[in-house]
């Protein structure tokens, strides 16, 4: 009766779809989770952060390729600023791009999506004047190849073959040219840092980098980067929902072996 | 005002985009919708600046001719010949433009998308190395799920192909959904964190 109730309550509002409340309520839940961390973080408590050895590999390849005189290659993935694993990416590309000012190595931003090209060069120019070294900054490190795919992952192969990167970091959304542009790479005796969250290519990029960041390790990048406490505040948040969903999903297995199915079904989106 | 007015509007419109998912009402979808196609149109100026991008640091490298310049001039005809036949003739099917991009590029990205054989087979060599527990776990499981999926699997036992399934629907399902529900989680979080401008790197400087 009362999973009837829920799945059947009327749209009588015409502004309101009643149907997906409980993504509202989630949404809210989740939301009230990131807020009461960051007031936490903003009150000066301290925030423990597991250690991630992909994203301190980042700062020691930089640091290899600033000892061996050659460019770092930084590869922000082939989807367009939709996408937010591309907006975590420009993010990523700023620390980045700060690491490479400081210690004036050579930076290469090949990119595939040309709305992608003056965000990059912000997120670049950014970085060189965190770093206090404006006048270092080369607009031509930001170089729009392709948008097709395969031309891209052509392009990126070039690069990589012609100006032997130290160090190769691939953050960002890919697809099918993962492997193609983690081999090369690979061969040429760079050190590779990837992070996706996409599932598929995860297994690619396991086998073919030095460090994997999986999934939502790439959203904590700036976080955990930047040690900024309102950032590490959100970072706790979403351990916080994690740790519901994991409740509600030993609940929910609970329940349905019991034959009680309206907690599931509250779950289900219309 | 140059970072205000840019969080401002990232705001309303994220705000605009999230409140579309929950209200109903068509008049409000199709404000949405028209915010929507404003900004494929304005994503569709960026291709100026992408081109720009490529003739500025191309024609850069042809002039102080760096190694390989020779490629960027072919690459930078290349572009051109495909502008001009594009504008010029259009690019239906049987149209220069399509001639070229069906007979040159399309076996080109073949090629490309055939590398990934010989790529998947060095690195699996090289995954498959037993060092570890664990590195040999990976080897047995991906050489049942190998075996399962060819017919000789199941000449050797005939439920091989139904023990693989249920390595890919069980266990391995598992790991994808975890991976899955962390990243949504993190998707949602650095969506909020741009939305509400905690992260504003994308911005550019001061």
């Amino acid at each position: 009766m009362i999973s009837y109730f829920i799945l059947n309550i009327p749209s009588a509002i015409p502004w309101f779809d009643f149907n997906r409340i409980n993504v509202l309520i989630t949404l809210a839940v989740f939301f009230c989770f990131l807020l009461y961390f960051i007031g936490r973080a903003k009150k000066g408590k301290s925030l423990f952060i597991r250690r991630i050895a992909g994203l301190d590999a980042i700062e020691e390849a930089v640091g290899r390729a600033t000892e061996m005189g050659r460019p770092i290659l930084y590869i922000p993935g082939i989807e367009d600023m939709d996408n937010i694993q591309t907006v975590a990416s420009m993010i990523i590309l700023g620390n980045v791009a700060k690491m490479a000012a400081t210690y004036e190595t050579p930076l290469i931003v090949p990119i595939c999506r040309p709305f992608v090209v003056p965000v990059a060069e912000e997120s670049v120019q950014q970085g060189y004047l965190a770093a206090g070294k404006p006048d270092a900054y080369d607009k031509n490190s930001v170089r729009y190849i392709s948008d097709e795919q395969f031309a891209y992952t052509a392009g990126v192969n070039g690069i990589m073959l012609r100006e032997r990167p130290a160090a190769n970091l691939m953050f960002g959304s890919f697809f099918a040219e993962s492997l193609l542009m983690a081999e090369t790479g690979f061969s040429t005796g760079a050190i590779q840092v990837a992070g996706t969250a996409n599932i598929h290519q995860l297994p690619f990029f396991v086998v073919a980098c030095d460090y994997t960041i999986i999934g939502e390790e790439l959203y904590a990048v700036s976080a955990y980067l930047s040690k900024e406490p309102k950032l590490l505040g959100t970072l706790k948040g979403s351990d916080l929902a994690k740790l519901v969903i994991m409740i509600i999903l030993v609940l929910g297995a609970i329940l349905i072996t019991a034959n009680i199915l309206w907690f599931k079904n509250w779950f289900f989106v219309q | 005002m140059r970072r205000e007015v840019p969080l401002v509007i990232c705001f309303l419109l994220g705000a605009l985009f999230i409140a579309d998912y929950f209200i109903s009402n068509p008049t409000f979808d199709r404000i949405a919708q028209t915010i929507n196609q404003w900004a494929i149109i304005v994503i569709s100026f960026a291709y100026v600046l992408g081109v720009a991008n490529i003739a500025r640091i191309n024609t850069g490298v042809i002039k102080r001719r760096e190694k390989d310049w020779v490629f960027k001039l072919v690459l930078l005809f290349g572009l051109l010949l495909m502008v001009i036949l594009g504008i010029g003739w259009g690019i239906r099917e049987g149209t220069v433009f399509y001639w070229v991009y069906m007979n040159a590029y399309y076996p080109m990205q073949a090629t490309m998308f055939a590398l990934l054989a010989f790529f998947i087979a060095s690195a699996a060599f090289r995954a498959f190395r037993i060092r570890s527990w664990e590195a040999g776990l990976l080897a047995i499981t991906a050489i049942a799920v190998m075996i399962g999926r060819v017919p000789v699997g199941e000449a050797v036992w005939k439920n091989f192909p139904n023990f693989t399934e249920w390595i890919m629907d069980a266990p391995q399902m598992a790991a994808k959904r975890a991976i899955m529900i962390g990243a949504a989680l993190g998707a949602i979080s650095t969506g909020l964190k741009v939305l509400t401008g905690l992260e504003r790197t994308y911005l550019g400087g001061d």
